[in-house]
């Protein structure tokens, strides 16, 4: 994918969700796992919610998702952004459980529907920069791992 | 009867009201001190007797709006509680609370709330667009930088996921959202406070502008310059003063959690039953005696979902249950009587707050709902995630 063209935000990690974003420009889902219950948790904080417990990891996430709710943004709120109104967003739930803010890839606005199987897709959008972003799963095929 | 011993024991004994919507050149401390001003003066007391302060500061003037900075601001001496809050728009109501345990156990005698806020500036200019960029980070980073990557800004977006998560689940409509919106403009054209008086259709819904899909712009509540100062008193001593007592029957507060995973569904579940439980039970009541519901209304959606959850309809039924207009004028269940901050002013809660003791007093004029002797008033604050209940009687 071209990557020169790409106007919008571009992620940069912190320290505490770098390997969020590593993962992503290998296109792998990444997220955190506690060891002490085995939890998956977004976002990325040190202690588990449920147990408490800081004994953690991160760990590939399988990359399926349903489509858990959406919105089409009418508003211009930020210069990048303002050309490309109205536009759709997302927030997926992960098989693993967490639920994800992102893009849907594909699916006009009149066949979007809560529940929609969908897969991780990977948008490299610059040398050091993958967006992650979900397509449906009969668009190209389920999501391999 | 978990509280019961608290039942009527706190009043509501002063409400003041600044100037109210698009009003410049003022701060927020400014419209607070009026406010307060005008609160004792409602009350019949004087700047003497004011012993307590909580402060609930907006958006546009944090600073100045601490509780010390008020309070200097104020002038008053020696207080005996003080304390800046913020719940979000749960905080109107949750101040409330506070201020009146501290009145039944003697920790204070007369406990002034406020909230005030001076977010528009300038006419003409976007004055929502404080809230609008929220989220809005110019170097994206970390997990809560994909909020700016994927374009999510504001707490329209927000909303707008929790309602279309109600459609899906539930086959509410737009239309349905909108005759909530025409119920609260049926109400404001009563309201000499309200700051759009004039007739809304449900066409006229309709032909309202997308905001962010699946709210328009008629779903979204005003943005507002202004503020509102309620007085927290001992029941026994209220008699003794100005108004009509607006005695506190009941009060309770829900804070679900917001987890952000499969099978916690935030967008649809308030904190109001939690809320409802221990207030209900405090204040001996159940639904059927509730005569008038404030309602926070920051969206249109959230006065569906507070009603859903407090049971006045069952889950998913809100949109059948408003769609009959039951919450305008000569509807069953009178709603946001001044015109909520849909149609009349956004105070956060201060705006259900303001009107629900207006009606209990019984001064709400042409739009004053004749039985009026429970009402019960919701706060509600960020995304779902604080819910405050106060059940206000005209008598104990």
């Amino acid at each position: 994918m071209t990557t020169s063209a790409y106007t919008l935000p571009i992620p940069e990690a912190d320290a505490a969700s770098a390997p969020f974003f590593e993962g992503a420009r290998r296109h792998e889902l990444m997220l955190m796992r506690c060891r002490a219950c085995r939890a998956w948790r977004l976002p990325s904080r040190p202690r588990c919610p449920d147990c408490w417990s800081t004994d953690t990891e991160w760990a590939r996430a399988s990359g399926r998702a349903t489509l858990y709710s959406w919105g089409i943004m009418h508003q211009k709120l930020h210069p990048a952004f303002a050309e490309r109104v109205p536009y759709q967003f997302a927030i997926v739930e992960l098989e693993e459980g967490p639920r994800i803010v992102s893009s849907i890839v594909g699916v006009p606005d009149s066949a979007l529907r809560a529940g929609l199987p969908l897969h991780a897709v990977y948008d490299d959008v610059a040398d050091d920069a993958t967006i992650v972003r979900f397509a449906p799963d009969s668009a190209d095929g389920p999501a391999g791992a | 009867m978990e509280g019961r011993e608290l039942r009527g024991k706190a009043a509501i004994t002063g409400l003041g009201i600044t100037e109210m919507g698009r009003i410049y050149g003022h701060d927020a401390p400014h419209f607070a001190a009026e406010a307060v001003q005008r609160a004792v003066a409602d009350a019949g007391l004087r700047k003497q007797d004011i012993d307590g302060l909580l402060v609930s500061p907006g958006v546009a003037s944090v600073g100045g709006m601490s509780g010390v900075g008020l309070q200097n601001y104020l002038g008053l001496a020696n207080l005996r509680l003080l304390s800046s809050m913020n719940v979000g728009g749960a905080t109107a109501a949750i101040m409330v609370q506070y201020a009146a345990l501290a009145v039944i156990h003697r920790m204070a005698d007369h406990v002034v709330c406020v909230f005030a806020d001076a977010p528009l500036r300038e006419p003409g200019r976007g004055g929502g667009a404080v809230y609008a960029g929220m989220g809005r980070s110019p170097r994206p980073s970390g997990m809560g930088g994909l909020y700016t990557v994927y374009g999510v800004f504001g707490v329209n977006a927000h909303y707008a996921l929790a309602a279309r998560r109600h459609m899906e689940l539930y086959g509410t409509t737009s239309d349905q959202l909108g005759a909530i919106a025409v119920a609260e403009r049926a109400w404001a054209r009563l309201n000499p406070l309200a700051e759009h008086r004039e007739p809304m259709t449900l066409d006229g819904y309709r032909a309202s502008r997308w905001v962010v899909e699946p709210l328009r712009l008629f779903d979204c509540c005003l943005v507002s310059n202004g503020g509102v100062a309620v007085i927290v008193s001992r029941a026994e001593e209220a008699n003794d003063l100005a108004q009509p007592p607006a005695y506190i029957l009941g009060m309770g507060q829900g804070h679900p959690g917001d987890f952000r995973r499969k099978g916690w569904d935030v967008e649809t579940q308030t904190g109001a039953p939690i809320a409802k439980e221990r207030a209900f039970s405090m204040a001996g009541i159940t639904l059927e005696d509730i005569d008038v519901v404030q309602a926070y209304d920051c969206y249109t959606y959230t006065v569906l979902v507070t009603l859903e959850d407090y049971g006045f309809c069952k889950k998913g039924e809100g949109g059948p249950f408003v769609e009959d207009g039951r919450l305008g004028p000569g509807g069953s269940l009178p709603t946001n009587t001044g015109g909520g901050q849909l149609s009349a002013y956004y105070m956060w809660g201060m705006t259900p707050l303001s009107e629900g003791v207006i009606q209990v007093r019984g001064q709400g004029g042409a739009r004053q709902v004749p039985k009026h002797d429970v009402v019960l008033v919701t706060g509600n604050g960020g995304v779902l995630d604080h819910h405050s209940t106060l059940v206000l009687g005209a008598g104990v």
